[in-house]
């Protein structure tokens, strides 16, 4: 009856096999973590103790997870139903990538096995970011989950159970909206603390929004990114015209942030940092072109029907989030005292994040190939 | 990743010092925290310190710390390069050229030691989630406690001193950093370093009496004798004569970053022994948890939030309340398959 | 003096009678001793023997001002074999208040007769401080000041020898109320060069081998800016103390006879001076026992009795000052290194993933724009095995 449709066919294919390998190394590279230490894998430091498990697994996975708040948004709040077909591959996408975000997380804890004294009222401390992030993320997986339901219901067949939960499920939806929009701004928050240690180009009390909305902007890219993919790697029909609109919406949002972010270096006198011959200088740049790149693409209302210029603008725009958040957070960030510190991911540690992604869409093609992920017209 | 460190503390000397001041104007800055009522303390004088390390020895001994012998062969010696999961306080030297004269900036030196500053406002218990970072609120002790804590290494990361350390060479790897010997502290014992210190150049004490003994340093006449308390400031040990320095004008810690319990005074300028110069006279924790308060006072924003959220999702999953009939009419005016 | 070594060689044999009972291989044993003290080869031992030899003694007057004989005994005390007598007779001693056979006005006699005969070859030696207040009355030597004795024997003398601390710097009189004006030699004789060899007493061996340099080489030793031999007084005892090692470590005795100190540990905080103090003690010790024959070595912290303005100066309690040496090595900069950068391997890993990634990439746009010209309405050509 739903014209969601699992789109079947062979599951043991060769990319899937090569997947599944890079998953295989990222097991292995575990399991040497959990039995050495963090240390033996990963280059991270007393400096740098923060690597690209955090920033990319975490900040940038839960980041790329924002395609289902990002359209929830649009769908629920402004309601705009046309953008329903993209909502369940959407949600899929953010539940995918909020799941492994929280398994990531237990990898790098140096102390995972007392992960439960976050839930305890003896010991929470609510002045802290980074509980507010750890419950809301822990909520948010739930609630995605949740949301996802009705993909597993219909696929089994459990039409009752079905219906009974869409009675409900509004409230699950608003707090689908309400949590990534508390804890990706306080991802941002995060930073602040770190006070001088983050050059003046990422160091402002603006971090909150900027990291809310680069994180809807990644949502919003998302979406176009996942549709090609899809349609190109799995022979599904492309919705180009909405894909044009939520461009649209995309490119909106990019110059909304992209005047904000520069007003608040302006305003902070700030932007003399980013002529500097420094590698802050070139992320920055690299960093904020990423962002201005589909704004030029997609100014013109024609090009926003062009699949190749969407796609484009689409990982651009996923480009820019990211580097953002390692700007702030790895490149940016110079530790106070103590030493002259270095960090450069182990290539066990890029191995770790490329299995994770590998496991992505290793989980990516078992879902739309058995659940009703993808639109059916 | 080479970053090169000097020139981005001339830049932040310049900027994020300016900036921050600037915009907590504007903030939503929540109250500095005070210093509490009995706050014990140390007053560092470089000038006084000689470099013979014992405090890091006794260090290691007081708290049964294994001893760090990088690049050696043979493990030999105790050389730390910098704090650590398996060391709390290192000696450090700065030194310019030719090295020859002591508490000189040009062809000098100068010892630094670092350890935890015990600040007022600590950045670590502001940002641990789980209490594993508590100030005591009597003495104002920084303490860490492992047995809740869930390793995230936020503390590390946030420390505007980069103190806490963590164990990343152990599977089951803990944060360390310096307690103040507080286990020692509760036995009447006054903390290691400065038990044993020769000089007198690391002085335990209350805050206040500290901060009189630091001015009446300030006071000196450079080059005249005078007589520097050992041990705890008013413990009765005889006291080490020595000349005075020539000292800059300045105590570090009585205002940085809202105040620490540890206090630097001497000859050679602070950023040159490594420690943040030109940092606010307030705590980062105020402006973070200011923002975090703002937002999240009795958590009445989300709750608002929340509900409206609630109503109009719940107005417009009505309005097209099943989803399989929506979607076939938005698929109708699709522009492709 | 400049004997080619050839012609000592032969002088040699003739040696075992005027060394009045000491063997030639002990003498030579001697002579080589004091090159390698001074830092001359081995070889130079010859012209060094050659000089202790010479039949033609070089006279020495010594004068003894504000002393207590502590710089003579330890002179006697040198264990060398029959060092003494090797001494007298290497060279002609004129004038010796404690060791001079005669007295009153015939030893005074005596050193009037040599100061003359010799004027402009002798050697004149100087031990204790010279005090100048109220005209010098406060220690007199045949109803004359010392002081006018000094002036008188510096006039025609090769060079100046100022042994002990006192001599060189006052020492003990001229620490404290000093009521006598006591000064070092040093001070009076100010257009002279003086070699002042200080401590409380100095270690033979550093004047010995200040005069033997004399005499082979017919020049003083180089010296440092306080006029003393630098190959006795250029390092801190700090350098060659064989406690160093527990200084660097930061183990201290704390107390006389405490865990530390037995143990043998570094004894700064009992208020070793050794930071301070520059000779030559810990490496060459004292009479000839063997190992740990020096104060240190015992257990006493230094005092830094060669050292103006510390020995007798400060308490022995006080800690010295480190302010003349580079600090040690083993200590941390502010800043050091930590953490690993870029690899090659991890770059390489990087810059796949990313290529892998840019690839995939260009291949989905190039598509893109292939359909997008072909306007093929999305019907995308079946290009991998999926589906």
């Amino acid at each position: 009856m739903s014209t969601h449709a699992p789109i079947g066919g062979k599951l043991f294919t060769r990319p899937f096999y090569f997947f599944l390998l890079l998953f295989m190394i990222a097991l292995a590279i575990l399991a040497t973590r959990f039995i050495f230490g963090l240390g033996s894998v990963t280059n991270l430091n007393d400096g740098y103790p923060w690597g690209i498990w955090i920033v990319i697994d975490v900040m940038i996975g839960t980041a790329f997870g924002c395609a289902g708040y990002a359209v929830a948004l649009l769908v629920y709040l402004f309601n705009r139903g046309e953008y329903h077909p993209l909502v369940r591959s959407a949600l899929m996408a953010g539940m995918f990538g909020y799941t492994l975000a929280g398994m990531a997380v237990m990898f790098d804890l140096g102390r995972y096995w007392q992960f439960y004294t976050l839930m305890m009222p003896g010991y929470v401390q609510y002045n802290s970011v980074m509980l507010e992030v750890a419950w809301c993320v822990m909520a948010y997986i739930v609630v995605l989950w949740i949301e996802f339901l009705p993909t597993f219901l219909e696929r089994f067949g459990l039409k009752n159970l079905r219906q009974k939960l869409s009675k409900v499920l509004f409230i699950i939806i608003a707090l689908g909206i309400l949590l990534p929009t508390m804890h990706q701004s306080s991802l941002g928050t995060m930073a602040v603390v770190a006070g001088h240690q983050i050059s003046p180009l990422w160091q402002t009390q603006l971090l909150p929004p900027l990291f809310l909305i680069s994180a809807l902007l990644m949502g919003y890219a998302l979406v176009p990114f996942e549709a090609i993919l899809a349609s190109m790697g799995l022979r599904q029909p492309m919705e180009t015209s909405l894909l044009a609109k939520i461009s649209g919406v995309a490119l909106a949002v990019t110059i909304f942030y992209l005047v904000l972010r520069f007003a608040d270096l302006l305003w902070r006198g700030a932007l003399g940092f980013a002529f500097e011959s420094n590698l802050d200088a070139l992320m920055f740049w690299v960093e904020n072109l990423l962002f201005i790149v589909p704004v030029v693409l997609l100014a013109q209302r024609s090009s926003r029907t062009n699949p190749a210029l969407i796609f484009i603008s689409a990982v651009s725009l996923l480009l820019a989030g990211s580097i953002y958040r390692i700007n702030t957070y790895i490149i940016g960030y110079h530790p106070a005292a103590g030493g002259t510190w270095h960090y450069f991911p182990s290539v066990a540690e890029i191995m770790l994040t490329v299995g994770i992604f590998s496991f992505e869409v290793i989980l990516y093609l078992i879902f739309v190939k058995t659940l009703p992920v993808l639109h059916r017209a | 990743m080479p970053l090169n460190r000097r020139d981005f503390l001339k830049l932040s000397a310049a900027g994020v010092g300016g900036a921050l001041c600037a915009d907590a104007a504007n903030a939503a800055q929540r109250e500095t925290k005070q210093l509490p009522p009995d706050a014990v303390g140390m007053l560092y004088d470089s000038s006084l310190c000689i470099g013979c390390k014992a405090c890091m020895s006794a260090c290691k001994d007081a708290n049964n710390m294994p001893p760090e012998t990088p690049g050696q062969p043979t493990p030999l010696w105790d050389t730390p390069p910098e704090t650590s999961g398996r060391t709390l306080n290192v000696i450090k030297l700065y030194q310019n050229g030719s090295a020859e004269h002591k508490d000189q900036e040009v062809d000098g030196y100068a010892f630094m030691k670092r350890h935890c500053l015990h600040c007022v406002d600590p950045s670590c218990v502001s940002v641990c989630p789980v209490s594993a970072m508590t100030k005591d609120p009597m003495t104002g002790i920084v303490e860490h406690h492992a047995d809740r804590c869930i390793g995230c290494r936020y503390c590390v990361y946030s420390c505007p001193f980069g103190i806490p350390k963590y164990e990343y060479e152990d599977a089951f790897g803990q944060i360390q950093k310096c307690q103040f010997c507080a286990h020692l502290q509760a036995k009447g014992v006054i903390p290691a370093c400065c038990d044993v210190c020769p000089t007198g150049a690391s002085l335990f004490g209350t805050v206040e009496d500290l901060k009189q003994e630091s001015q009446r340093r300030l006071q000196m006449q450079t080059d005249q004798e005078y007589e520097f308390p050992r041990g705890k400031l008013g413990g009765g040990r005889p006291g080490h004569i020595a000349k005075a320095s020539r000292y800059l004008k300045h105590v570090y810690g009585e205002k940085e970053l809202g105040g620490t319990q540890v206090m630097y005074m001497s000859a050679v300028s602070f950023d040159k022994l490594g420690l943040p110069t030109n940092v606010p006279d307030f705590g980062y924790p105020t402006i973070s948890e200011g923002i975090q308060h703002t937002l999240y006072k009795w958590m009445l924003g989300p709750a608002v939030l929340l509900s409206g959220l609630v109503y109009v999702v719940h107005r417009n999953t009505r309005n097209h309340h099943d989803d399989d009939h929506s979607d076939s009419e938005t698929s109708s005016d699709k522009g492709t398959s | 003096m400049a004997i080619s070594i050839k012609e000592s060689d032969t002088h040699l044999d003739g040696f075992v009678g005027t060394l009045g009972g000491v063997s030639r291989r002990e003498f030579m044993k001697f002579c080589t001793g004091v090159a390698a003290t001074i830092g001359l080869p081995a070889g130079m031992s010859w012209q060094i023997a050659a000089a202790a030899s010479n039949p033609q003694r070089p006279p020495v007057i010594w004068l003894s001002a504000q002393e207590c004989t502590g710089c003579t005994e330890s002179l006697l005390r040198s264990t060398h074999p029959t060092l003494e007598q090797l001494i007298l007779d290497a060279i002609s001693l004129d004038y010796h208040e404690t060791l001079s056979a005669g007295a009153g006005h015939q030893a005074e006699a005596h050193k009037q007769q040599s100061m003359q005969q010799n004027k402009g070859k002798y050697v004149l030696v100087v031990d204790g401080s010279i005090p100048v207040k109220d005209g010098g009355i406060y220690c007199k030597v045949a109803d004359r000041p010392i002081l006018d004795h000094l002036l008188e024997a510096a006039e025609g003398a090769a060079a100046i020898i100022a042994i002990g601390s006192c001599a060189s710097w006052g020492g003990i009189p001229s620490s404290g109320p000093n009521p006598t004006g006591a000064t070092g030699v040093a001070e009076i004789l100010k257009d002279k060069t003086i070699v002042n060899i200080p401590g409380c007493p100095p270690n033979p061996y550093n004047f010995l081998t200040t005069v033997l340099h004399f005499l082979a080489f017919n020049r003083l030793p180089e010296l440092d800016a306080k006029g003393r031999p630098k190959f006795a007084y250029n390092r801190l005892i700090h350098e060659n103390c064989e406690r160093r090692p527990h200084f660097d470590a930061g183990r201290f005795a704390i107390t006389f006879g405490d865990e530390g100190h037995r143990k043998g540990w570094c004894l700064y905080k009992l208020g070793c001076k050794g930071p301070e103090t520059y000779a030559n003690c810990p490496a060459i010790l004292f009479g000839d026992v063997g190992p740990g024959a020096w104060p240190v070595g015992t257990g006493h912290p230094c005092f830094g009795c060669s050292e103006q303005g510390v020995g007798f100066t400060k308490g022995v309690h006080q800690l010295a000052e480190l302010e003349t040496i580079k600090p040690s090595a083993t200590h941390v900069d502010i800043a050091e290194d930590i953490g690993v950068g870029v690899t090659p391997a991890a770059a390489a890993t990087a810059l796949a993933v990313a290529g892998a990634a840019a690839g995939a990439g260009g291949v989905v746009v190039n598509r893109l724009m292939q359909n997008n010209g072909n306007e093929t309405d999305n019907d995308l050509e079946p290009h991998d095995r999926e589906g």
